[in-house]
Formats: C-alpha cells, sequence, structure tokens
C-alpha cells in the first residue's frame, strides 16, 4: 500500500466516519444522509425484539426462559430497576458451584439472535468450572444475572446481553462476568467484555478472555476493579 | 433533630416539603431520572410551589442543612471543610432567589470571585429557578483557565477534545481517527481515546502511540486513555507516558464507590501524575467525567435529584485542580434524560452549575439510540453551548463513536460552532495549526502531516 496523499484515504484504517470531506464548515450532502439512514436504522434496533424459539433452537442445549419484571418494552427502557429484578414467580434450578450462563435482549436483540449461540460453542467447553442450564432472559438489563445467579446458588454469573445500538453496529454483544451473584452487585464488582461482532472482537476471543477472566475471578474470589485484566494478548488462540 | 418543613401555598393550596432535598427535588424541571427515584414533583403546580419557597430560602442555610449527612458521606465532608467564608462573603446574605437576581446583574469578576465561597447545592438551587438563558448568559461570566501544555479557557476560545475511539483498540485505526481530527482543527483540549477494554498492556499500548503521534506532529496538546485511575497508575509504575489521569467520578461517596475511587486515591493517582512532570506551561493533570443519574443507577442517591447530585460531583473535581471536566450530559438514557429537551436542559445546567464552582467545564453533546433525540437536538445544545462559554466540546468523527455506540459532535461540528460564533482553538494550537498548513485543502494531507509519519502507509 502507498503512503496516503488524500484525506479520504484515512477510511481504509478505520470504520470510524474519517475523510468525509467537508461543505464549508459541515458534513457534504452525502455524509449527513449516510448518519441519518444508519440512525433511523439503529432506532428500529431498539425496538426489535427477541425470537426465542428461534434461538433455542440455535443454542442446542437445554434452555431455561425467564422475565424480568418489566412487561413491556417501554417500561423497560423507562424502569431499569424493573430489568434487574425477575418477574414474580420466577423459578430456577439450584446450580451450586456452577456458573451461569445467561443470555438476555438487552437493548437491541439482534446482536444476541446473532452471535450468542456461537459465543457459546466455544466459552462451555472452555470453561474452569461446569455450566449450569442456559438461561434466556427477556426484558432484562446486566443485573438481572445477579437474580438469576443467587437463585441458582451459581459461583459465578456471565450475562451476554445486547448492547446499545450504535450507528455502525446495531448487533453488538457484550458480556458481563460477576463472581458470586447477588442482588446489589454493582458495576465495579463485574469485569466486562464489549463489542463482540465481526468487525469488533472475535467469538473465541470473547471466549478465551471471558475463560480467563473467570480462572483468575475463582483464584481472587472475586470480580471488579480488583480483578486486573492481564491477559498476554499472546495468550489468544490465533483467528 | 427532624428538620422544619417548608411550606408554600399558591392558588389556595398548601404544598409541605419534609426536608430540604425534598425542596431541591420538587423544585428541579421535570425529568424521567427523578421520576424514576420517586423524587420529582407531582404536578406542575407543586414544581412551581418549591421553586418560590426555594427562592426565599437564605442562601447560608446550605452551610448547615446537608442534603446528605455529614458524619455519612466523604463528599459532604469535603464539601464542607472546603468552603471558603471570605469569597461567599458577597451573597452570604442572600436568599436563593436574591442570588438569582444578584447574578444576573453582576460583573464577570465578581462572579468569577465566587467560586470557592459557593456549594454545589446553593449553585444547583439557583440553577432551578433559572430559565435556560440565565443559564446560559450567567456561565459567559465565569473565567477559568487551566494549563498542561497549552492554555484552555480563554475568553473567546472554544476547544475540543479529539475523541479517536475504534472498537479494538487498533492502534492504526486510532491513529487515522487522530489524523482526521487534527485535519478538521480537533484536539486542543485533549487527545483522549476511550478503551474498548481495561487491559493494562492495551492501554499501554494506547499511550505510547499517542505519545508518539503528539511527538513526531510536535502537537502542543495533551493525551489522555480513559482508562479506570488504578490502571492508569499501574501504567504511570510501568513507565507509560502519561499526560492525564482521567476518572469518571459522581456526587456521593456511594457512587464513587461504585466507580471503585474514593478520594484518597483520586489524590494518590493525582501525586503519581504531578510527579512525572510532564506538564510545560502547567500542572493541571487530572481529567473527570461526570453525568446526572450515574448515583441512581448505582443506587447511592439518598433520596436527592439528580442535578443536585452531578453538582456535588463538581467539589470533587474542583478539589484536585483538574484541566478539563465535562459531563457525558445524553449518555446515561432516557430513564434518566428522556428526550432533546431534557438533555438541553441538563447540559445547560451542568456547564453552569461547573463553570459557577470554578471548573474548567465542557460538555459531552450526546445522545444514545434509545433517546428520543436526533442531531437537530445536539445543534441546539451546542449553540447554547457555545454562546455560554463552554471550554470544550467533544470531537467525533462523523459524530459517530464507533465504540462506545452513541452520537457525541464531530470535528466538524465544532469547526462550525467556532465560524459561527467567531471562537477560537487554544492560542497555542491555533499556531500549530496555521503552522501545519491545516484547513487550506479540503482534499489532500498537508505534507507536514504525512500520515506515514505516524505509521499509516
Amino acid at each position: 500500500m502507498t503512503t496516503p496523499a488524500l484525506w479520504r484515504d484515512l477510511r481504509r484504517f478505520t470504520d470510524a466516519r474519517v475523510g468525509l470531506g467537508r461543505a464549508g464548515t459541515a458534513q457534504p450532502t452525502v455524509a449527513h444522509l449516510d448518519f441519518q439512514e444508519a440512525h433511523a436504522r439503529a432506532r428500529d434496533a431498539v425496538w426489535s425484539a427477541l425470537d426465542v424459539a428461534a434461538l433455542e433452537a440455535s443454542i442446542a442445549r437445554p434452555v431455561l426462559r425467564v422475565r424480568s419484571a418489566a412487561a413491556d418494552r417501554r417500561e423497560y427502557l423507562l424502569r431499569p430497576d424493573l430489568g434487574r429484578r425477575l418477574a414474580e414467580g420466577s423459578t430456577l434450578p439450584a446450580a451450586p458451584g456452577c456458573i451461569a450462563l445467561v443470555v438476555a435482549d438487552g437493548l437491541c436483540a439482534t446482536g444476541v439472535q446473532r452471535h450468542a449461540p456461537g459465543v457459546l460453542d466455544l466459552l462451555v467447553p472452555a470453561l474452569p468450572l461446569p455450566a449450569a442450564p442456559i438461561v434466556v432472559a427477556e426484558q432484562a438489563r446486566v443485573a438481572l444475572g445477579d437474580d438469576i445467579g443467587a437463585a441458582m446458588g451459581a459461583a459465578a454469573v456471565v450475562v451476554l446481553i445486547g448492547e446499545r445500538p450504535g450507528l455502525s453496529a446495531t448487533d453488538s454483544l457484550g458480556l458481563y462476568i460477576t463472581w458470586a451473584p447477588r442482588r446489589g452487585r454493582t458495576d465495579a464488582e463485574r469485569n466486562c467484555i464489549s463489542n463482540v461482532r465481526p468487525g469488533g472482537m472475535s467469538y473465541a476471543d470473547a471466549a478465551a478472555k471471558t475463560a480467563w477472566l473467570l480462572r483468575a475471578a475463582a483464584a481472587l474470589g472475586a470480580t471488579g476493579v480488583a480483578l486486573k485484566d492481564e491477559m498476554p494478548a499472546t495468550a489468544l488462540p490465533a483467528p | 433533630m427532624p428538620a422544619m418543613p417548608f411550606t408554600q401555598t399558591i392558588a389556595g393550596t398548601r404544598y409541605v416539603f419534609d426536608d430540604l432535598r425534598t425542596l431541591l427535588a420538587r423544585a428541579t424541571p421535570f425529568r424521567s431520572g427523578d421520576a424514576l427515584a420517586g423524587v420529582a414533583a407531582t404536578s406542575a403546580a407543586e414544581r412551581v410551589a418549591a421553586q418560590r419557597a426555594l427562592a426565599d430560602l437564605p442562601l447560608a442555610r446550605f452551610l448547615t442543612d446537608a442534603v446528605i449527612p455529614y458524619e455519612a458521606d466523604e463528599v459532604t465532608r469535603l464539601i464542607i471543610d472546603r468552603h471558603d467564608a471570605g469569597a461567599f462573603a458577597p451573597v452570604r446574605s442572600l436568599t436563593v432567589g436574591a442570588f438569582r437576581d444578584w447574578l444576573l446583574a453582576a460583573a464577570p469578576e465578581a462572579v468569577t470571585a465566587l467560586a470557592h465561597g459557593l456549594t454545589p447545592e446553593m449553585v444547583a438551587a439557583v440553577s432551578k429557578i433559572m430559565r435556560v438563558a440565565d443559564l446560559m448568559q450567567v456561565a459567559a461570566k465565569c473565567r477559568v483557565v487551566t494549563r498542561f501544555r497549552n492554555t484552555i479557557g480563554l475568553p473567546g476560545t472554544l476547544s475540543i477534545r479529539l475523541q479517536p475511539n475504534h472498537p479494538t483498540d487498533d492502534p492504526r485505526g486510532v491513529a487515522a481517527a487522530v489524523l482526521d481530527g487534527l485535519l478538521l482543527g480537533a484536539g486542543d483540549a485533549v487527545i483522549g481515546v476511550n478503551p474498548a477494554t481495561d487491559n493494562v498492556e492495551a492501554v499501554m499500548r494506547l499511550l505510547d502511540m499517542l505519545d508518539t503521534v503528539r511527538e513526531r506532529f510536535d502537537i502542543p496538546t495533551q493525551t489522555c486513555v480513559l482508562s479506570h485511575v488504578t490502571t492508569t497508575m499501574l501504567a504511570m509504575q510501568r513507565g507509560a507516558p502519561v499526560d492525564l489521569v482521567f476518572q469518571s467520578i459522581g456526587g456521593t461517596q456511594g457512587v464513587n464507590e461504585s466507580f471503585g475511587v474514593t478520594l484518597a486515591l483520586l489524590r494518590e493517582a493525582r501525586e503519581a501524575a504531578l510527579v512525572l512532570k510532564r506538564g510545560t506551561l502547567g500542572d493541571n493533570v487530572m481529567y473527570f467525567e461526570t453525568g446526572q443519574g450515574s448515583a441512581l443507577s448505582a443506587e447511592a442517591h439518598h433520596g436527592v435529584d439528580q442535578q443536585t447530585i452531578e453538582a456535588r460531583a463538581y467539589a470533587v473535581a474542583r478539589e484536585f485542580s483538574p484541566l478539563l471536566v465535562n459531563s457525558v450530559v445524553g449518555f446515561i438514557g432516557p430513564e434518566y434524560l428522556f428526550d432533546g429537551k431534557q438533555i438541553l436542559r441538563a447540559g445547560l445546567e451542568d456547564h453552569f452549575c461547573g463553570k459557577l464552582l470554578g471548573l474548567p467545564m465542557g460538555v459531552d453533546v450526546c445522545y444514545t439510540n434509545h433517546a428520543e433525540a436526533d442531531q437537530d437536538d445536539m445543534d441546539a445544545l451546542l449553540a447554547c453551548l457555545a454562546v455560554a462559554g463552554v471550554t470544550y466540546v467533544m470531537g467525533v468523527p462523523g459524530a459517530d463513536d464507533v465504540m462506545l455506540a452513541y452520537q457525541s459532535t464531530s470535528f466538524h461540528d465544532g469547526l462550525t460552532a467556532r465560524a459561527m460564533l467567531g471562537k477560537r482553538a487554544a492560542p497555542e494550537f491555533e499556531a500549530w495549526l496555521a503552522r501545519m498548513g491545516i484547513g487550506n485543502d479540503a482534499e489532500r494531507i498537508p505534507a507536514r502531516l504525512s500520515p506515514a509519519l505516524i505509521g499509516l502507509e
């Protein structure tokens, strides 16, 4: 490749909206309308629903279904407290000493639908402790995993959740790892892996890093700021 | 000792507010986060009754009546222990309502001199009885100048944080976005990357890369990787080139604990950065981000409204003489700030409160895709902030942050705001832009900024 001389050549190094040029100080019409289209698609993705039956079919493992206390999408958006609690009457089997795995819709179901099964395929065999039956949760926030993990008596919980849709990516998956889950855990007590999607972190890297963090958490007896992600880059398997 | 309730009668209805925090909350212009917390006024009439009662309250009352008890919260202790009675003297005898009038009539020097005599609660209180134009006009009077490798906050300037985020922290992807921003005049506030992970090795790679870019192009600015303070401290111990220490902070001890920080930890981090002596013009080495709603999100709000708690975060910030502070106003989501209207007011409140308390206040003019907001709302907020003299705003390629998945202001937006209002970059940076030949050609990259110099081949 030659050294870029034109501004627009910068586009080959990143998916960010670089090298747009300018009309006066503003963005040219094409760039402006590209943005408007991306925003429209992201807005629609927020309201997308999880297709639980299709998800169950692609996970190819026994799956339990739960809902949060938020009745619908609007209540979910305005009442995050309800999205963190299991609906009344939810029952889950005990899985002491296991790692609870929660597949949650979060703020956008698209990424979960597409990527959670692929990540789980690689993650389950790499776990340092036995996997509890997989739980699929609707209208769920990250902290719903605390309720689920506590109900199962799990050693740790991994929540695979749809990230808030952006303009370039409406299908990002995030993984949140919490040791000794129970209601009231704060975000400082979790470790997070984000941007799992094509063009972001690969399934293999996400599974390897999650397994590494779980092993480190088991040794430390904690997740969160006390657990520094010092996994060496070379420990990642080749893509 | 039970507090005396506050009462106000309007149109024949008597409203009772049990304590100061309730009065403040009920007087707050409506936003979804206060409704979520159950502290908002339940009618428009109740809100204005609270605003009238608040207007009659002596400012000095805030020195004896803490919204979160002194014994229970280290942020309250900081606020009370650091209060400067001398600076407070000019307004000591005023009510909140009279204080609003005083601010609107006062000269810029008099407003600026008050900073350490004011508490966050006083500033939040007066903002609640102000319109947007009041918030803009008074904030524009405040003078706050900070320095590291350039001078930020001089009258007539508008600085831009260049935010070149990349979903996998790819060094070339970040470098391309840095160059793009420089070509559009951004980067005088800081070139600051939000890392995709808090991995210390990855953070150190980014720190090295940003420092190399700054040195190769000889840019009079500072760089920052916005990792957790403990990760930055580890990077400093390992010899990484850290200009600024970043941390997200909030207005209660509990929310700071949820972020994994205490005042003592922030002090330790600042000391470690000062020892490096990397600033050439000044030693403002800290960079803080805040935002309404974080305390409720962490369930650490003590029944206090989200805007008052946000103002308390500024007391934490000013303890550490930061180079930069910004509210990330629309990032938190619609459960706290539902739409463009709520985001607009909150952004102007945050800027006003930060400036009045003496901070180099910027705002991340932003929204997420689950909020009822769009680019038009952001244009309005940016224009209002620029008129209000905002210290800096963000610059993100095309307004689309491909790592954090939200929309902020673009490099173009920064240029536009400067052009419309005759604002300029920080003087050292402006001279550098001219030296490099930036802004003359809308297609070609100037030879002095050859991408090959920073590894883009």
